[in-house]
C-alpha cells in the first residue's frame, strides 16, 4: 500500500532496453517538501529513472506511485500522473512556433480546460517570478540559453504540479547562464516545492537538497545526506566519482 | 546574477560601431565582374545576346505586335504577316472558362467563384479575429454550397450536369476538391504510418504504397471503366466524381510521405514535453507536432498540389473537358483549323498563372510563419 506520507515512491522498478538492464531495482521514496538530488556517471541510468516517474520510459517490473496513483499502462493513470508532475528538460523543449506566454498557457488551457484569461494571468506571475515578464510576446528562439531555461521551469510551474522533475536542467547551457537558471530553482526549494533533480551541481545539492542519491550502472549505490554524502562517502565508486568531478 | 548578466555589455565602453566598407559599384564594373570577367565569359554573353537578339523581336511581334486581337471570322488571321490569332481565344473563350455550361446560367461558377474569394480574403487580413471560424466553413460548409450552385437541384435551382462541365471551371473543382480532401487524409495517412498500432501502422503503409505505384491514369481508367463493373447494374455514379476520388486517393499518398517528411524532422524532445505536460496525443499533435511539421513541408505540400493541379488535365482521356482538352477539341473545330499553337500558348499560360501564384503564395506563407528559431 501506498504510504500516506510520501508523494513519490518508487518500489523495485526494473528496466530494460531490450536486453540492456538499464534500472536495477530502484527503491525511492520522496516525503512532500523533499528536494532530491541524483547523481552519477553519464550512462548510469539517472535521467532514465527520473524519466519513468512521468511514463516518458516504460518501467518493466516494479511499482510507481505517485499521489496515490499506481503508474501502469492505463492511459488514464498516465495523464493524471502528468498533470501533477512537471518536468524540466535539458534541451528546455520550448515549443518554437508559439509565443512564450503561449507556451505557458497551452496546457493549462488545453489540458485543465483554464480559460484564456486566466491562464495568462497565471503565467504573467510565474514569468515574473523567473525574472522575465517582459520577454512573453517574444519566441522561444529569440531568447538566450537561461532565458529558455527558466521560460521551461516556468512551463510546468503553470499546470501547478506537486512534484518538479529536473533533467540535467543546466547541462546545455553556457557557463554565465548556469546560475540564472540555479537561482530560480533555489527559490523554489525555499518555496517547499517537492523537486527530484539530476545534476552534476554539487553547489546545488550541497544547498538546497535533503538527500543526495548517487548511482552507477543502474543501480543506486549510496543515499545519504548532502553533508555526509560529500564528507564521508561510503562507497568506492561514490569517492571515486565525487573526486573526478571535484578535481577540475 | 540574473541582471549583471543583462548588464554586461552596457557597462563594457561601447566600440564606435563602423560600417561596412563600400560595395556599391557602378554599372561598368558590374558588367565587368558579372559579364566580361574573362575572354570566355565575353565570348559566351556575346553569343547569348546574338541569340536572344534573334529570336526575342520576331517571337514579340508574333505574340502582340502583328496579333489579331479581336475578329469576327477567321479572314483576319489568314492574312499575310498576320500574328498570332488570339481571335480564335476569344471567340471560344467562354466555352474555355465554363465547358458546356448553359450560357444564362454562367452566374451561378462565377458566383461559386467570387463567394470563394470573398471568404478568403479576411484570411489574409492580420487582425481579423474568426479565422478559425472562417476556414471551418471554407472547409465544411462552403463545398456543399459549391455544390448546390454548380450542381443545382435545390432551392429551386436547375440542375447542371456534371457532364456538361468543363473548361477552367471544371479544371478548379477538380483541383480544389483534389486538394482539400489530400491534405487532411494525407495528415491522417502520415500520422498512422508512424503509429505504434501495428494494424493501422500496416493498412496505411499498404495503401501508400499502393497510390504512389501506380501511375495516375490507370488509376483514372481504372475509376471510369473498371469501378462500374462492381457496382450492380444500372448504378450511375458521377464520372466526375469517380476521378475527384481517384485523384484525392492518388495525391493523398503523396502527401502523406510528404507530411511524414516533416514529422521526421520534429526533434523527439517536442513530443515528450508536449506528453509531460499532459497533452494527449491528438492535443500534442495538433497544437505542437503538426503546426511545426506542416510549416517544415510547405515547399513539398505546395510541390504536390502544383503537380496535382497540372494533373488534373488527364481527365481527358476519360472523357471530361477540363480546360486543355476544350481547347484542344476547339483546335480541331474545322472552322478554326490550324490554330493549335495559339490554344495551346493560352492554356500554358493559364496554368503557368494559377501554378505560379501557388509558387508566390507558398513562399510568402513560409516568410509569415517564420519565427526565428532555427536551431
Amino acid at each position: 500500500m501506498p504510504d500516506p506520507g510520501s508523494i513519490l515512491e518508487m518500489r523495485g522498478v526494473h528496466k530494460w532496453y531490450q536486453d540492456f538492464h538499464v534500472l536495477k531495482d530502484i527503491n525511492i521514496k520522496v516525503s512532500k517538501g523533499e528536494r532530491i538530488v541524483i547523481c552519477g556517471p553519464s550512462g548510469s541510468g539517472k535521467s532514465t529513472l527520473i524519466r519513468c516517474i512521468n511514463h516518458l520510459e516504460e518501467h518493466q517490473q516494479g511499482e510507481i506511485v505517485v499521489d496515490g496513483i499506481i503508474m501502469d499502462a492505463d492511459l488514464k493513470h498516465i495523464e493524471q500522473v502528468r498533470k501533477e508532475v512537471g518536468m524540466v528538460f535539458q534541451h528546455f523543449n520550448l515549443f518554437p512556433h508559439l509565443s512564450i506566454l503561449d507556451n505557458l498557457t497551452l496546457a493549462p488551457v488545453w489540458v485543465k480546460k483554464m480559460p484564456k484569461k486566466d491562464a495568462e494571468e497565471i503565467a504573467m506571475t510565474y514569468l515574473k517570478r523567473v525574472k522575465i515578464p517582459e520577454q512573453a510576446k517574444k519566441f522561444p528562439g529569440q531568447l538566450s540559453g537561461g532565458q529558455q531555461q527558466r521560460v521551461a521551469i516556468a512551463r510546468s510551474l503553470c499546470m501547478n504540479p506537486k512534484v518538479m522533475l529536473f533533467d540535467e536542467p543546466t547541462s546545455a547551457l553556457d557557463p554565465e547562464m548556469i546560475s540564472e537558471v540555479l537561482d530560480v530553482m533555489v527559490e523554489l526549494a525555499e518555496d517547499g516545492m517537492t523537486m527530484l533533480c539530476v545534476t552534476h551541481e554539487m553547489g546545488f545539492a550541497k544547498k538546497v537538497a535533503n538527500r543526495v542519491i548517487f548511482m552507477d550502472e543502474g543501480e543506486i549505490i549510496e543515499e545519504n545526506e548532502p553533508e555526509e554524502f560529500f564528507n564521508n562517502p561510503v562507497n568506492e565508486r561514490t569517492k571515486l566519482f565525487l573526486s573526478q568531478i571535484i578535481q577540475h | 546574477m540574473v541582471e549583471s548578466a543583462n548588464n554586461c555589455d552596457k557597462t563594457l565602453p561601447n566600440k564606435a560601431q563602423l560600417k561596412p566598407p563600400n560595395i556599391h559599384i557602378g554599372v561598368i564594373p558590374w558588367l565587368h565582374k558579372n559579364l566580361f570577367s574573362g575572354l570566355f565569359n565575353s565570348v559566351i554573353t556575346l553569343l547569348t545576346m546574338y541569340l536572344l537578339f534573334l529570336f526575342i523581336p520576331p517571337l514579340f511581334n508574333w505574340l502582340f505586335i502583328d496579333a489579331i486581337w479581336t475578329a469576327d471570322n477567321r479572314n483576319a488571321c489568314d492574312a499575310e504577316g498576320a500574328g498570332a490569332c488570339w481571335a480564335f481565344i476569344s471567340s471560344r473563350f467562354p466555352q474555355f472558362m465554363y465547358g458546356f455550361y448553359p450560357e444564362e446560367l454562367y452566374w451561378r461558377p462565377n458566383l461559386t467563384g467570387i463567394f470563394l474569394i470573398v471568404l478568403i480574403i479576411p484570411l489574409f487580413i492580420q487582425r481579423f479575429p474568426y479565422k478559425y471560424y472562417l476556414s471551418a466553413f471554407i472547409l465544411l460548409i462552403y463545398p456543399f454550397i459549391a455544390y448546390v450552385l454548380l450542381h443545382g437541384g435545390y432551392w429551386g435551382l436547375e440542375v447542371i450536369e456534371t457532364a456538361k462541365w468543363g473548361g477552367l471551371m471544371l479544371t478548379l473543382v477538380i483541383a480544389a476538391v483534389g486538394m482539400m480532401a489530400a491534405l487532411p487524409f494525407g495528415i491522417i495517412l502520415a500520422l498512422g504510418r508512424q503509429s505504434e498500432m501495428p494494424v493501422i501502422k500496416s493498412v496505411c503503409i499498404v495503401f501508400i504504397e499502393f497510390w504512389r505505384g501506380v501511375p495516375l491514369i490507370t488509376v483514372l481508367f481504372m475509376s471510369s471503366v473498371m469501378l462500374p463493373l462492381f457496382f450492380p447494374e444500372g448504378t450511375d455514379f458521377d464520372k466526375l466524381l469517380r476521378a475527384m476520388i481517384g485523384i484525392s486517393l492518388f495525391q493523398s499518398a503523396y502527401i502523406a510521405e510528404v507530411v511524414r517528411g516533416g514529422l521526421q524532422a520534429i526533434p523527439k524532445g517536442q513530443y515528450e514535453a508536449a506528453q509531460a505536460l499532459g497533452l494527449s496525443y491528438w492535443k500534442s499533435m495538433g497544437l505542437i507536432i503538426l503546426p511545426q511539421a506542416l510549416k517544415t513541408v510547405i515547399p513539398g505540400i505546395v510541390n504536390t498540389f502544383i503537380a496535382l493541379f497540372k494533373d488534373t488535365t488527364l481527365v481527358l482521356i476519360i472523357g471530361l473537358f477540363d480546360l486543355l482538352s476544350i481547347i484542344q477539341q476547339a483546335n480541331s473545330d474545322s472552322y478554326w483549323l490550324g490554330f493549335d499553337t495559339e490554344g495551346y500558348i493560352f492554356a500554358a499560360s493559364v496554368f503557368w498563372i494559377f501554378c505560379f501564384a501557388m509558387s508566390r503564395y507558398s513562399i510568402a506563407l513560409e516568410h509569415k510563419l517564420h519565427t526565428g528559431h532555427k536551431r
